[in-house]
């Protein structure tokens, strides 16, 4: 009982790391059908952000690296959809294959501006060790990334629900077609999505910088997850990502729990197939008279 | 074959045009490589060839079919491990166990291995295994109509979990280090020049009848039908086909087709790991096959061969380089080429004709460039440029 | 049928093309065949020249590119050294580089490279146990050498490959030596998923059996696993005395940072590494690691002339802030023992240096280091060490001289079944 109860933060922590990494992508995959290979490579822009600004904030770095980190990892995500992705609308497939040329680039460039070898982030003192309660310990770095997940999550809610260019951007997702007929400029939105997208992975890579480590290949250990959790969620849907996130979470920490890490992994990823075996479209799918 | 190529009417009429590029193809790679090549490099042709067997599947399930898959990895390493296994058992003997066993603390020798010991069966597993698995997982995964992006991103999730199982499975598989140190292949001694000549003329050859088969097969009307699937799924269920099964047939070939790539690569190379099979070795095929040409079978052999030749003389001499000529090379294929080296010609040719109509060119065809103008979602290609390269 | 008639008529064209290319080939190949005799032992090593070449056969670009660089590194500069001081019986040494990219198949390929193209006379290279593996078969196959310079598992000995590097009882076994001999009792094993964890596990495991000690829990995860809260939470839970650590690369910093969350420090439980260098902690942070035990066979703080010699070198060569580490000396070593052995033998040909390499002893940054010419490892001296707070490492213990190298550990009663 007691391992249950252990395992159980340390699940919502995953799921927290999970929806972090996958937020940015639920958007421009679920507005565009943009497979963004170098999602990765802009989780590894913010962690570098962070890293850069060690300088100047010391150990407080972490925290003023968010904002700083989601604007640059947007501005770079919007680079990209005004040079290149701009030109593959209706070719989704094939934007997989350019993001993955992409972010192979941006790798080399970040192991020829910053080295091959991982550099250190030094975590703000307030969030080194960790705490309990009722015998549960929780890290109070998880704690902070668990949160900032909460954090990202509402306002990103409240951005679609309430704000014009929130409800402009889930009109281009659900109709495309029809939301440029009544006079939306799809291609500002999706400027907009992209931004905000790859703005979010910036900050995700801000919050790794405590528990993982910082180098050019960062990208690539998170980037297939990411893609799992978008697929189980379904496209471009908040409580699917959430969902799918938490869930994936939970049942990696409790398999590597009583099996060990690799079999853990290899369950999710069955779990996964099996599910869309049964909801081929992910948890939550948005109506459309499509016959997939 | 009905518009004449660029250099086509010159060398040929349009009917013989295909078997003589082919005739062509096959000399050089039969007579003229191994006349002048050193053994080293003749033996890194063979690897290229390899992997040009692997990207031909991927070209009927891609370019043909319109199914990204990015697990090919998958069937690759199946079809490598058979073999692999059977070339371990028969060097380690009747009773023994093979190397890597003795030293990952096996001490008898796992029931999944026995039967390897028969070539016949070793062979049938090539074959079979990645077939099977393809065939469960199309027609699971077709028959839900995951398609698109969504098939893309299973497959590839699929190459990651492989990887990690077969890591995990030391005693089995070798773990990282995967299974190398082969002496012999079916008599042939892997030490000596003259049988690894022999190695490669039989990749060559086995390149050559799976190019003529898919070929045929597309020209078939299982071919027609297959492309219609890519072109308009919806359609073809409305005409009462089920594309399911269409799209299943297809993968599962490419599968077969990696799985064969897979055991000749063991014996041409002498190594079959985990690192082969993953996500990134994965999407190199698919690049490699993007670069060449996705609409064309050629296509796919051209870039499988091109890719990794450009890799391995630019690690040569530029190791950092390469990762970035790989990425901008992507880019560049990607946004300018889609249609890749292959339909370049093509591409020059409309270019030429949209700039300088003449009163006699074929009407009707849309200029294919890299950018259309007005992006109508799921264009498919134009079948003129399916047609000026079936070579 | 479904095949139309026009396309039958090609298919069969083209299969006559075929037969046609295959006949001309047989004519073609009976001729040249004649001409190469195979490689085996045919490679030859060109020493005709000034100078001779060698291969430095290292992953430049992909995952391993952060380790290997510096090995590289190591290995060219012993060249310009012994370069500056004449050479090699009397010829100049022209390395010729290659990136194995991080991809086992590339290193075999890279290695037929070097032999049949470069003609060189011996190979410096690899670094994971899979790197090694793929290059085997090619050296033993062309008879040419290599010189493997990483600790890795044991149980190996090709008789054309010289490895520099520590074997199990030269570092996982004084490891062990040390925390039995600080009371640790109960010992807890997490490890990559891959063969020299693994191996080095089953040895911990027999070494425990046979010195009271007890294996409270082990655990695999993953190469490139970036989440351990699990594992922690696992190794907290059985309460072990202490973790030996056989995790790869960058796992080691995920690793550690959430480690320190649970504020067990090294006091209470030390974390005993066996891949972690200084390379390796100044991308972990010595915030993480500070305290923590390492055992290798070299540190950049070991003393002695020719240690300070070495360090300065590398510095000079490649940047002050830079720092050396085990695997980048055994690099160093590496150049200096197959020079010492060549002059020995005075000849480049691998028979004549594999006859002449027993007893060939050079002055190591490290000590003394002596080849055992019947398993062509090296005599290496253990060192327990401490990572300190500036990023570098203490050593704390060491094994007081060379030990020798036992790879299939033959003189270990408590072995004997491995």
């Amino acid at each position: 009982m007691n391992a249950f109860m252990n395992q159980l933060p340390i699940g919502l922590s995953i799921g927290a790391v999970l929806l972090l990494i996958a937020l940015g992508l639920t958007f421009t995959f679920g507005q565009m059908g943009v497979i963004n290979m170098a999602h990765g490579e802009f989780i590894m822009a913010g962690a570098y952000t962070a890293y850069m600004l060690q300088d100047w904030a010391g150990r407080q770095a972490v925290l003023v690296a968010l904002p700083v980190a989601f604007v640059v990892a947007g501005l770079m995500g919007l680079i990209l959809e005004r040079t290149l992705i701009r030109r593959f609308y209706g070719r989704p497939l094939d934007t997989l294959l350019l993001t993955w040329g992409v972010s192979l680039v941006l790798q080399q460039v970040a192991r020829d501006l910053f080295g091959a070898p991982n550099v250190q982030v030094k975590a703000p003192t307030w969030l080194v060790g960790g705490g309990a309660w009722l015998g549960i310990r929780m890290p109070y770095a998880r704690m902070f990334i668990l949160a900032l997940a909460v954090l990202c999550v509402v306002a990103i809610w409240i951005y679609l629900a309430r704000t014009k260019q929130g409800r402009r951007m889930q009109a281009v997702m659900q109709n495309r077609d029809l939301a440029a007929c009544s006079g939306i400029a799809t291609s500002r939105v999706d400027q907009r999505t992209f931004f905000i997208g790859s703005g979010l992975a910036g900050v995700a890579g801000v919050a790794l910088t405590l528990i993982g480590p910082v180098g050019p290949a960062l990208g690539t250990y998170y980037i297939v997850d990411a893609f799992l959790v978008v697929v189980a969620g379904g496209l471009g849907r908040l409580q699917g990502a959430v969902i799918a996130a938490f869930f994936l979470g939970l049942l990696n920490s409790y398999v590597e729990y009583w099996s060990d890490a690799s079999l853990a992994k290899v369950v999710v990823f069955a779990v996964i197939i099996g599910f869309l075996q049964l909801r081929p479209q992910g948890l939550f799918v948005l109506r459309s008279r499509k016959l997939t | 074959m009905s518009t004449p190529g660029l250099f086509g009417r010159r060398l040929a009429p349009g009917r013989w045009r295909g078997p003589v590029a082919f005739a062509a193809v096959a000399l050089l790679l039969l007579a003229v490589a191994p006349a002048t090549l050193s053994p080293f490099r003749l033996e890194l042709l063979s690897k290229y060839l390899c992997f040009a067997i692997a990207a031909l599947g991927i070209g009927l399930a891609w370019g043909k079919g319109g199914m990204l898959t990015l697990g090919q990895g998958v069937f690759f390493g199946l079809g490598g491990y058979a073999m692999a296994m059977h070339l371990k058992l028969a060097e380690a003997g009747p009773g023994e166990l093979p190397d890597f066993m003795v030293w990952s603390g096996v001490d008898e020798l796992p029931l999944l291995w026995e039967p390897f010991r028969q070539p016949w069966f070793a062979i049938l597993m090539v074959v079979l295994l990645p077939g099977t698995v393809a065939a469960l997982l199309g027609l699971l995964v077709f028959g839900r109509r995951v398609r698109g992006a969504y098939f893309a991103i299973l497959t590839q999730a699929l190459a990651a979990a492989f990887v990690i199982w077969l890591v995990g499975q030391q005693g089995l598989t070798g773990g990282t280090n995967g299974l190398t140190n082969f002496t012999s292949f079916f008599g042939l001694d892997l030490a000596s020049d003259a049988d690894r000549r022999v190695l490669y003329f039989a990749v060559a050859v086995v390149l050559g009848l799976l190019y003529l088969g898919f070929r045929q097969l597309v020209a078939s009307r299982y071919g027609k039908l297959l492309i219609a699937v890519r072109d308009g799924e919806d359609r073809v269920r409305f005409l009462g086909y089920d594309p399911a099964v269409v799209k299943t047939i297809a993968f599962t070939l490419s599968a077969i087709s990696a799985g064969i790539a897979g055991a000749l690569f063991v014996p041409v190379v002498g190594i079959i790991s985990p690192a082969l099979l993953g996500v990134v070795p994965s999407l190199e095929l698919v690049f490699a096959v993007a670069v060449g040409g996705r609409y064309a079978l050629a296509g796919a052999v051209l870039g499988a061969v091109l890719l990794n030749y450009a890799k391995t003389t630019f690690s040569e001499h530029y190791a950092d380089g390469w990762l970035y000529l790989q990425g901008a090379l992507f880019i560049a294929v990607m946004a300018f080429a889609p249609k890749g080296v292959i339909g370049l010609a093509g591409q020059l040719r409309d270019f030429v004709a949209t700039r300088w109509p003449r009163t006699s060119s074929v009407p009707g065809h849309p200029a294919a460039s890299g950018t259309p103008a007005a992006p109508t979602p799921g264009a498919p290609p134009s079948t003129s440029a399916e047609k000026e390269v079936t070579v | 049928m479904s095949f139309g008639r026009r396309t039958a008529r090609l298919t069969a064209a083209s299969l006559v093309s075929l037969a046609l290319a295959l006949a001309t080939t047989a004519c073609a190949s009976d001729k040249s065949t004649s001409k190469g005799a195979g490689t085996g032992g045919g490679a030859s090593i060109d020493t005709s020249g000034s100078s001779v070449k060698v291969g430095v056969l290292h992953s430049l670009s992909g995952t391993m590119a952060i380790s290997e660089v510096t090995v590289k590194n190591s290995v060219l500069l012993a060249i310009d050294e012994i370069n500056a001081k004449g050479g090699v019986l009397g010829k100049k040494v022209e390395p010729v580089v290659e990136d194995g990219a991080s991809d086992w198949p590339t290193f075999a390929e890279k290695a037929q490279k070097l032999i049949s193209n470069d003609k060189v006379a011996v190979t410096f290279g690899g670094w994971t146990s899979a790197s090694r593996k793929a290059m085997l078969p090619v050296f033993e196959k062309n008879k040419q050498l290599l010189f493997y310079p990483v600790q890795y598992e044991g149980l190996e000995s090709s008789p054309y490959i010289f490895y520099t590097g520590a074997t199990t009882n030269q570092q996982i076994v004084p490891g062990l030596d040390y925390l039995k001999a600080q009371g640790k009792k109960k010992i807890f094993l997490v490890g990559s998923d891959y063969v020299f964890p693994r191996t080095a596990n089953k040895i911990i495991k027999k070494y425990a059996e046979a010195n009271g000690m007890e294996v409270v829990g082990e655990e695999y995860t993953p190469l490139g696993h970036t989440e351990y809260s699990t594992v922690i939470n696992k190794v907290t839970e059985a309460h072990p005395d202490a973790v030996f650590n056989t995790l790869n690369g960058d796992s080691n910093v995920a690793f550690f940072k959430q480690l320190r969350s649970t504020g067990v420090g090294p006091d209470r439980m030390p974390v005993l590494s066996v891949s972690v260098a200084e390379e390796e902690v100044r991308g972990i942070g010595p915030d993480y690691l500070a305290g923590q035990p390492v055992a290798w066979n070299y540190y950049q703080t070991t003393e002695g002339a020719r240690n300070s010699e070495f360090v300065a070198a590398y510095k000079a060569a490649y940047g002050a802030d830079k720092v050396t580490s085990d695997p980048m000396e055994a690099g160093y070593n590496s150049v200096y023992l197959w020079k010492a052995a060549v002059e020995k033998a005075n000849s480049f040909e691998p028979e004549a240096i594999k006859k002449a390499c027993d007893g060939v002893a050079i002055d190591a940054p490290e000590g003394k280091v002596t080849i055992d010419g019947a398993t062509q490892h090296v005599y290496k001296t253990a060192r327990i060490g401490v990572v300190r707070e500036d990023g570098l490492i203490q050593e704390v213990w060491n094994s007081g001289g060379p030990v020798k190298p036992d790879p299939y550990l033959k003189e270990y009663p408590w072995a004997t079944d491995l």
